[in-house]
């Protein structure tokens, strides 16, 4: 069997006092989606953002596909292949889907230093593919992301870490605030995953979301995980219970 | 109804553009056809580039999501800084590098406090208007120097083109502008730019360096107001502790008649221009028509209120409107 994506070694994490996370260990195979559920402060957020290169863990290690990881800051974990997708998206209303997709990741014509100029047909024509491959039909990639709805746009999110070959791609609540129709929608981009061979982990409030979803259910308290099953080996009932 | 929105949201400088004709037009008529006429449009394009300047500089930091209320001051302080070495005769090469590094430091002082301490840059550069103005009379000493004669002033001041219709400094304001316009819209860094101003959260979890570019943001506005400072004052001859009072505000006004948005992540350098240009004809327009000059400042507050109503109003119908998955 292969190494493991993403593993976690006894990580601790303390704010100011608060033990957030506490002895966490995790470990997540290649092609898996696991679903992260748990109560406001049970320490999901905190996880993620370790995950995400946002804050580093206090104690404890972190190893991605075997190796010891070393992240602090987002861009280091996006060269690593994680790419996280916040519930209050992150997308530029303001600006075009294919200046948004390449945000920070420019392909540029001719450059130094990483200052250059934008290969805009490049991005044009990478974009409507990146778009395309996530089964989202947009007119134009010149649309600006501020004209789509919250389903789209998680989807043009979605769409932008499959473009850069995301290993893992972290979705935190991305159904927040969502109607039905938009949630079901980012639940089929979640289910896309699997054929693509992208390792997911998505948290959300609603266990039925995950079910709907996910390989794995991982249910977190108190900084603690008290639950790692698979789907098919438990029910909805059952989490329900014990959260 | 719908294009006209996407039109205005990726040109927002459009509904300036077409006032401006209107104007143009207006004062062409009223005026007899003096308006337009070769010697009017050298007073108009002479000046053009001396306030242009400054609302770019504003203009691309306000696209980035911050103030600059020091360009006036700063306006003033650079030229004085530069004539007060000249009189000292350390060159003039050495003397204007010397006003751009104390422009640089103010620049970077903004950014610096404001970032560093969280505060709003409206405060941070309101503050530094009164201290760099203050600098500005200190430096002078109550009697502004006398420029020395050898000072290649021509670079800046020479009419050229056909007829003499404009200055060498209209030159350099192209060229900047040009500049300017590049890089918010052909360079990954004019992306960074937007997208801080567009939405900080999202442009720092992609990895841009926000803080960064806003730091670059403020030490280009103040850069640009001290050459537009020089340049007034190579044209006057004579460096006043006085002038640019008031251009910070001029600025902001250029900026959002252009369609430069107050929240950021929108606006254009043609926007800025159209919107300094705009100013520089209803000054002037005003005065061949014979209207009392003192509905200048008038007719500027109407239309900055006008602009940015209209503004907002366009962006809220676009907001509504969604694109369809098809």
């Amino acid at each position: 069997m292969s190494a493991p994506i993403v593993e976690c070694r006894g990580v601790h994490k303390w704010y100011a006092g608060v033990h957030a996370l506490k002895d966490v260990n995790l470990s997540i195979a290649p092609g898996e989606v696991v679903g992260l559920v748990g109560d406001n402060g049970a320490g999901k957020s905190t996880l993620i953002k370790i995950l995400s290169g946002v804050h580093r863990q206090d104690a404890g290690e972190l190893l991605i596909e075997g190796k010891p990881a070393e992240m602090r800051s987002p861009k280091d974990a996006m060269r690593l292949g994680i790419e996280t997708i916040y519930q209050s998206n992150s997308m530029v209303p303001t600006m075009s889907i294919a200046r948004n997709l390449f945000l920070g990741r420019e392909p540029l014509r001719i450059g130094i230093f990483g200052v250059g100029l934008l290969d805009k047909e490049r991005m044009r024509r990478e974009s409507v593919h990146a778009i395309a491959d996530v089964d989202l039909h947009l007119r134009s990639s010149e649309a600006l992301v501020g004209e789509l709805s919250g389903g789209q746009r998680q989807g043009v999110a979605i769409a932008r870490a499959m473009h850069f070959k995301s290993k893992l791609l972290v979705l935190d609540e991305p159904t927040n605030h969502l109607s039905v129709k938009e949630t079901n929608k980012v639940l089929g981009f979640i289910r896309g995953l699997k054929p693509q061979g992208v390792t997911g982990i998505f948290i959300s409030h609603n266990i039925h979301h995950v079910f709907q979803c996910c390989d794995r259910v991982i249910a977190m308290a108190r900084g603690e995980i008290v639950f790692d099953r698979a789907v098919d080996a438990t029910s909805i009932d059952e989490i329900q219970e014990m959260l | 109804m719908r294009n006209l929105f996407r039109i205005y949201l990726e040109k927002p400088e459009l509904a300036g553009i077409a006032l401006l004709a209107v104007l143009v037009a207006v004062f062409e008529l009223r005026s007899g056809g003096t308006f337009l006429s070769p010697d009017n449009l050298r007073g108009i394009l002479g000046l053009l580039p001396e306030v242009g300047l400054v609302a770019i500089g504003v203009t691309v930091l306000m696209i980035c999501g911050e103030f600059d209320l020091s360009v006036g001051s700063v306006f003033a302080l650079m030229p004085m800084v530069a004539a007060e070495l000249m009189e000292r005769n350390i060159g003039f090469l050495p003397a204007i590098l010397a006003g751009f590094a104390v422009c640089a430091a103010i620049g970077l002082l903004n950014g610096f406090i404001t970032l560093r301490f969280a505060i709003p840059s409206f405060i941070t550069t309101l503050g530094m208007l009164f201290i760099a103005r203050s600098l500005t009379v200190v430096i002078s000493g109550g009697f502004p120097p006398v420029l020395p004669d050898d000072i290649p002033s021509w670079l800046f001041t020479q009419f050229i083109g056909p007829g003499g219709l404009i200055r060498m400094s209209f030159l350099w304001f192209v060229a900047i502008a040009l500049l300017a316009s590049a890089l918010l819209s052909l360079t990954n860094v004019g992306n960074w730019i937007k997208s801080t101003g567009g939405f900080l959260e999202a442009a720092a979890a992609m990895g841009i360096p926000v803080n960064g570019v806003k730091m670059g943001c403020f030490l280009l506005s103040s850069l640009l107001a001290g050459f537009a400072g020089l340049i007034q004052v190579l044209r006057l001859a004579s460096p006043l502790p006085s002038i640019g009072e008031g251009l910070e505000l001029q600025a902001v006004a250029a900026a959002v008649i252009g369609g430069t948005a107050l929240t950021g992540g929108v606006g254009t350098v043609l926007g800025a221009i159209v919107g300094a240009l705009l100013i520089r004809v209803i000054d002037n327009g005003l005065v061949l028509t014979q209207v009392d000059a003192n509905w200048f400042k008038f007719a500027v507050g109407a239309l900055t209120i006008f602009a940015v109503v209209a503004n907002s109003w366009l962006r809220r119908a676009a907001r509504s409107i969604r694109i369809e998955a098809g």
